[in-house]
């Protein structure tokens, strides 16, 4: 190593214990999406989770508004290399879309109103792991961001937590999503450093 | 495919106070798509690592790429390839990555490139690319910047075509600035934002293919004049920084 990059100091080795390989801490909230940023008001929004039988329940805003709410604060960590620590998140926990839905699934591809789609094991999303957030650092979760509401996955690469999220598909067979099809990892744990296919 | 390789850093060329082109040689290097990017990997004497990505300013010429740095201030690794990385010196690189914000040469159909700042990079490599093909398809850059000092390959934006007026674009390529705080003596269009006036007038935007990149705010307002001047959605690629 000596002979690479003379005289590069750095700056973040006393986070590095909270970074995982290859993350810098950023201050501010980068935005990363692939087109342009739908506009959805919430009279217009619904949340669907559709069982791989085809069953399937609907949410209205005021309905997914009336379930009980947490507050997570969680590090979040985006493939484009940028982690950030502490965010603060209201929503609901993906479980109280998913109790009472009868499956024998192992997957779910999350859907959005722009037409993005992500794939993920099932125990990913339930059990705590997982919310459907409304609101940031206090307040309404603006557009860019992916709001109205988005889904919130803090243990894997942030394109896992899909914006402007209008529903989850239940699958028995893994169905890649769109990053996943185009050469990034189909699980992205950034605790591997699963950046892209193959990693 | 994946993997770090060594890169030589050949050459150095400032474009603006803060915005550098850096050119590496990387033997071996597999070639790339306009619109890519690779990671850069920077090591301190005691082992110490830090990665950024930074696109690729120009198609693949054999064994050199060329990358495109915007000094951040306080930041960990774009001020010291900026400026303190000597000449000769060598860090590590990975890639090319990034499948979806590319654009080839063999994509039919009109071309419309939109820059906010540094934005411009990625694109740099599309223009290239798009001026050295056969191809006559409508082409068009506008390119937004401050005022005249934030300008990156102006000699080169300059021999491509002039900061005309809004108009229908034909078989060649269009490059407009657009200045929004300081306009350059005897410009027409005044210094301001990048208006629905700004974008070319193209016989059938829906075909189209869009590409937009810059700090968010931009991309998000030119996406929206974009949807409202008729561009399909799913043509509209975009990539944004801050």
């Amino acid at each position: 190593m000596g002979d690479l990059s003379p005289g590069f100091r750095g700056k973040a080795r006393d986070l590095m214990a909270r970074l995982p390989p290859g993350q810098y801490p950023t201050e501010s909230f980068p935005v990363l999406s692939a087109g342009p940023t739908p506009h959805i008001p919430t009279d217009r929004w619904s949340f669907t989770v559709t069982a791989e039988t085809g069953e399937s329940r609907t949410w209205t805003w005021e309905e997914m508004m009336a379930l009980p709410q947490e507050e997570p604060t969680v590090d979040i960590h985006c493939v484009t290399r940028w982690s950030k620590f502490d965010t603060r998140w209201r929503g609901v926990p993906l479980d109280a879309f998913l109790d009472g839905v009868g499956t024998a699934a192992d997957f779910v591809v999350a859907e959005s109103f722009d037409g993005y789609t992500t794939n993920l094991p099932l125990e990913d999303v339930t059990d705590g792991k997982a919310w459907l957030a409304h609101s940031f650092d206090g307040y309404a979760l603006s557009p860019d961001h992916g709001g109205p509401a988005r889904l919130v996955i803090p243990h894997l690469y942030f394109w896992k937590s899909a914006k402007w999220v209008k529903g989850l598909v239940l699958t028995r067979e893994n169905e890649p999503g769109f990053w996943e099809s185009a050469g990034y990892h189909d699980y992205g744990d950034p605790w591997r450093e699963q950046r892209h296919r193959g990693d | 495919m994946h993997g770090w390789r060594r890169a030589r850093l050949a050459e150095r060329t400032k474009q603006t106070a803060t915005g550098r082109t850096l050119r590496f040689e990387v033997p071996r290097w597999p070639g790339h798509l306009p619109g890519q990017h690779v990671d850069v990997r920077l090591t301190a004497d005691d082992g110490y690592r830090a990665v950024r990505s930074y696109s690729l300013a120009a198609p693949a010429d054999a064994d050199v790429i060329e990358l495109g740095v915007q000094a951040a201030f306080g930041g960990e690794v774009s001020p010291y390839l900026a400026d303190d990385l000597p000449v000769g010196a060598e860090v590590e690189v990975e890639g090319p990555l990034g499948g979806w914000f590319v654009w080839t040469p063999g994509d039919p159909g009109p071309l419309l490139l939109i820059a906010g700042g540094s934005g411009i990079v990625p694109l740099m490599a599309m223009l290239r690319a798009r001026l050295a093909s056969e191809s006559d398809d409508p082409c068009a850059l506008l390119y937004s910047v401050r005022d005249p000092d934030e300008v990156w390959y102006a000699a080169e934006l300059d021999a491509v075509g002039s900061a005309g007026s809004a108009g229908s674009v034909g078989g060649t390529v269009d490059v407009r600035r657009l200045y929004t705080r300081t306009a350059p003596d005897g410009s027409a269009r005044p210094p301001g934002r990048m208006t629905e006036r700004d974008l070319p007038v193209l016989p059938s935007p829906a075909q189209a293919r869009c590409y937009v990149c810059g700090p968010t705010g931009f991309v998000e307002h030119a996406g929206a004049l974009l949807l409202a001047a008729g561009h399909a959605p799913d043509r509209i690629r975009t990539e944004r920084f801050g």
